[in-house]
């Protein structure tokens, strides 16, 4: 076995300086009835690499892959190029295969990576302080409600109906059964939203999105004033970070904590995980948020240097009064996503965003003169929806069957919902061409 | 002098070096100085060359635009250089050994990092019809299978995102599952002092209260300590089993069967599984839920801080209640059931993450699994146990072993062999690292004073260990021959000295912030 370097020799010489005449031994304090005599029934044994990969490939040839097609997939997840050095940096074992930091004079590596991933999040979401990341934009959702919850001491949590369907039932999951009483709204994909007049003295905190599911963008500074006036918190996500690199960033608008997924910088799809949540929050509410936070400091030599700070929030420190469970976060993710940010710096990302919304601005103009396809949005950064003629699950499969893959029909996530069935939502980043949007064109028209 | 060609040097002149050498860059020759990425800024440079866009017409529906975002600029030739060097400032499993004590830091196989990339895994989306990812669904059942399989349990939830997401997931089922029994009232979790600081954080995060086991004397949780605790407010125990201080529950049977009988649930906390994957199940120890860390067990590295992945295995009595989504494997190939509506018969608590899991996690842990196989799988936990337990029998006449023998996968020791002596168990961890070594994990299960938690994983070999043990040996007896002052001054052939963690919570300095002009 190519991975276990102990010979029989070797485990013959250990039991005899452990002294007990086999392994079995050391395995005493098993019930007896629960001792297994040998390898479990039913499942295979050992592979070559040759083999694994051979199965592994098998499975992964029945996929088809983003890159292959004409790809108009968003809903949360967007497919953007990923600069090769970024991987390659990601395989250096020095990262790859070491744990969280807490030996600080042998993790200055990981440490100073997460201070600067700390400061970007800081700066593209025009907020005081990051978090080291949490599991993944839905995730750090539902921390953020509960964040506020804390705060200010109250129990209602506004749910916009531009919210995606996934973070809201991740928040209805997580905080309902912390007794918060939840109030989702409906699918808002007219844009058409006013939550102010529901913001009352009971209010922790509402929950806005933009760009929202739909791809409506959003200027929030009036609802942050109205729910600053009420003593509530105003909580912005964002699923599409490279907007930020375009559109007026939360912390302008007053937000007290912004959220974002940060898959599309410098992760992969990955069938959707692992990703990596990106919290960000005032400084004047940073002992109340969750996760890890990377701290300057200075060692021994009056050196600057960097540590895990202010842990008295968390879990292995407070206990049952942490700000939060989590342990293990998104590290390697976030590594992705700031050797990304590094590579394209001010002037990349701010061409990327407008390379993103020019070709989503020319695609949207294309689909708009297709016959039956009605553009629902009046602004829109690299996604929008389109109101079709027939449903929009079943233009899905059949432009499937084209070998194009066309976008998210909203009834997947809102299976039950009446008046839902005919839209669909559109993605176009980076990675489309000219091609691949007539491509869409040519079959939408062929299937409506 | 020997030469070896046209008057060149191969060997190298006696020096004496007095005090330290003071070098003009503050680099240590491999060990390079490197400053903050914002501190590199190189205005006018890019790290990418991107397509001009196609049209400047925008359709922004009014909204503003901002002026700027504030990053530093680069080439690429800067980015990677300056990752390269943070890089060279870690320690990592690749480079020496990590015996980090409960964490278990084993080879991190490539082959799996290779199948994570392949494009029909690493570049689909989570949207795409169903028909177009059968594959995908096809090996989240697979490992499924395997987890199932090896713990003997029935059902399992794939989607948590780590182990302490999956503590919540389990704990989620059970307080569905106690709810649709009308037990709301049952809100007290029974957690020993030994548990990791995940358990009653989950806990609380479950509205649950928390009432704490006191360790016994063997460092076991007994029968009798958990019955003096039940009661029909008791909603669940949370027992990790080998348990933090590296021992296997000998009484969890009955532990189980008395939680059992007074209504409650049994959830294991199955972070320490590496120990006895292949030769316990641990459905055969009456086990309700368990966690299983990918990144422990089954090798998908630990990344410096994650991502991890947490499935949850479930008995019949909470499977009903396991979070969307799940995959089924029908008459037309695999579905995936998003939605309450369609979960039949089940009633899925909610939903604990976007989207479906961490399948980049799944493949890697896949191709571990089939890499070892049930077989290996079996030897990969009595190799862990077999070099845990040479250790403990290496050192224990040296340093002070909590408990006796055998351990686990793991070797718990305590500061009472440094009495006297003035060194702390913090000031030995930081000499091993001037040796080459990790440090072992400290200060941690609370139950012992000082904690030193030694965890080799079944990937060192015998050569390694031998090392490491001599090298514990020697640090050992220097400190009980009074050298206190080598140990208080340790590290200091690292990047950095000892960092000043009070500084850092006292006034945190939590982000670069660009200096006044
Ligand atoms: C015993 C134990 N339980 C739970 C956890 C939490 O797991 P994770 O870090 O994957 O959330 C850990 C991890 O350190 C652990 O050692």
């Amino acid at each position: 076995m190519r991975y276990l370097p102990l010979t029989e020799t070797d485990r013959s010489a250990m039991l005899a300086t452990i002294g007990v005449d086999s392994v079995d031994a050391l395995f005493r304090d098993v019930p007896e009835q629960a001792r297994l005599k040998g390898p479990i029934a039913g499942l295979s044994d050992h592979m070559g690499e040759l083999a694994v990969e051979r199965h592994l490939s098998r499975l992964a040839a029945k996929n088809t892959t983003a890159s292959t097609v004409p790809f108009f997939i968003g809903g949360g997840a967007y497919k953007h190029h990923v600069p090769a050095s970024v991987d390659q940096l990601l395989l250096r074992g020095e990262f790859l295969t070491s744990y969280t930091p807490y030996q600080p004079e042998v993790t200055q590596g990981t440490l100073q990576y997460l201070f600067e991933f700390q400061t970007q999040v800081a700066l593209l979401t025009g907020m005081d302080v990051a978090n080291a990341s949490m599991y993944d934009g839905a995730t750090g959702t539902a921390e953020a409600v509960l964040m506020a919850a804390r705060i200010n001491k109250r129990n209602k949590v506004i749910l916009s109906g531009g919210l995606h369907p996934h973070y809201r039932s991740v928040v209805e999951t997580t905080c309902g059964v912390m007794g918060m009483d939840i109030r989702a709204q409906a699918p808002d994909w007219k844009n058409a939203e006013d939550l102010s007049a529901l913001i009352d003295g009971e209010t922790a905190c509402i929950v806005v999105q933009t760009p929202s599911l739909f791809g409506h963008l959003r200027d929030f500074t009036a609802l942050c004033e109205a729910a600053h006036a009420k003593g509530a918190l105003v909580i912005v996500v964002v699923t599409e970070v490279v907007s930020l690199g375009l559109l007026t960033p939360p912390g302008e608008m007053g937000a007290d904590i912004v959220v974002c997924e940060g898959q599309s910088i410098g992760n992969g799809l990955n069938f959707g995980g692992p990703y990596v949540g990106l919290f960000a929050t005032r400084d004047k509410y940073v002992r109340q948020m969750p996760g890890r936070l990377c701290g300057q400091t200075v060692d021994a030599d009056g050196k600057r240097g960097f540590v895990l700070t202010l842990s008295t929030r968390e879990q292995h420190i407070r206990r049952e009064k942490a700000t939060s469970n989590i342990c293990t976060n998104s590290g390697l993710c976030a590594l992705a996503f700031t050797i990304h940010l590094s590579l394209l710096g001010e002037q990349g990302l701010t061409q990327l965003a407008q390379v993103n919304h020019a070709n989503a601005v020319t695609l949207a103009d294309k689909l708009e003169a297709v016959k039956g396809v009605k553009l629902v949005n009046d602004g829109f950064f690299n996604e929008f929806t389109v109101k079709l003629p027939k449903k929009a699950a079943k233009v899905v499969s059949k432009l499937a069957e084209r070998g194009i893959l066309a976008g998210v029909p909203v009834s997947r996530f809102y299976p039950d919902m009446e008046g839902l069935e005919d839209l669909l939502l559109v993605a176009s980043t980076e990675v489309n061409s000219l091609e691949d949007m007539d491509a869409l064109v040519r079959g939408l028209e062929e299937v409506l | 002098m020997a030469m070896n060609n046209q008057g060149r040097d191969s060997t190298p002149h006696a020096v004496t070096v007095a005090g330290e050498f003071v070098t003009f860059t503050g680099n240590k020759a491999l060990q390079q100085e490197e400053a903050l990425i914002f501190e590199l800024d190189n205005p006018g440079a890019v790290g990418v060359d991107l397509e001009a866009p196609v049209t400047t017409k925008t359709r922004l529906g009014g909204v503003k635009t901002r002026a700027g975002v504030g990053l530093p600029s680069l080439a690429e030739p800067d980015v990677v250089r300056h990752y390269t060097r943070l890089s060279q400032k870690n320690f990592a499993i690749d480079t020496t050994m990590y015996p980090l004590g409960s964490c278990t830091m084993k080879h991190n196989p490539r082959l799996n990092e290779k199948m994570a990339r392949l494009p029909g895994f690493g570049d689909i989306h989570p949207l795409q019809p169903v028909e177009t990812v059968q594959g995908a669904l096809e090996l989240i059942d697979q490992l499924a299978h395997w987890l199932k399989t090896l713990t003997g349990m029935p059902a399992i939830a794939m989607s948590p995102g780590a182990g302490a997401h999956g503590e919540l997931c389990g704990l989620m089922a059970i307080h569905a599952a106690l709810d649709a029994r009308g037990e709301s009232h049952r809100r007290r979790v029974l957690v020993p002092e030994s548990a990791h600081g995940t358990n009653p954080a989950t806990a609380a995060f479950c509205g649950f209260t928390v009432d704490t086991i006191p360790a016994e004397e063997n460092g076991r949780v007994s029968v009798e300590a958990v019955k003096a605790k039940l009661g029909d407010d008791v909603a669940c125990i949370m027992l990790t089993n080998p348990n933090t201080c590296g021992l296997f529950e000998p009484q969890i049977r009955e532990i189980a069967d008395a939680v059992h009988a007074a209504g409650g649930y049994f959830y294991c906390d199955g972070a320490n599984y590496n120990a006895i994957v292949g030769r316990v199940r641990p459905a055969d120890l009456g086990v309700d839920a368990m966690h299983i860390n990918l990144h422990k067990t089954f090798s998908t590295p630990h990344g410096g801080g994650g991502p991890g992945s947490g499935p949850v295995v479930l008995s019949d009595a909470l499977a009903p209640y396991a979070p969307l989504p799940f995959v089924v494997h029908g008459k037309d190939g695999f579905t995936l059931v998003e939605h309450a509506k369609d979960a039949g018969k089940a009633q899925p608590f909610g939903r604990l993450k976007g989207f479906h899991g961490q399948m980049g996690m799944f493949v890697r842990a896949l191709a571990y699994i089939l890499s070892h196989g049930a077989d290996g799988l079996r030897q990969v936990a009595s190799d862990a146990v077999l070099n845990a337990n040479y250790v403990l029998a290496s050192l224990k006449d040296v340093m002070s072993a909590s408990f006796d023998g055998p351990c686990m996968h793991e070797a718990l020791f305590d500061d009472r062999f440094l009495k006297g002596t003035g060194v702390t168990p913090l000031d030995f961890a930081k000499a091993m690292i001037d040796e080459g070594y990790h440090p072992m994990t400290m200060y941690f299960p609370l139950v012992v004073h000082g904690a030193l938690l030694i965890e080799p994983t079944e990937t060192e070999s015998k050569q390694t260990l031998d090392r490491f043990i001599a090298t514990m040996r020697h640090l050992t007896e220097k400190a009980k021959a009074g050298d206190l002052a080598h140990f208080q001054a340790s590290p200091r052939l690292t990047p950095r000295k000892r960092l000043d963690e009070t500084q850092a919570a006292r006034k945190p300095v939590l982000r670069w912030v660009k200096p006044a002009a």
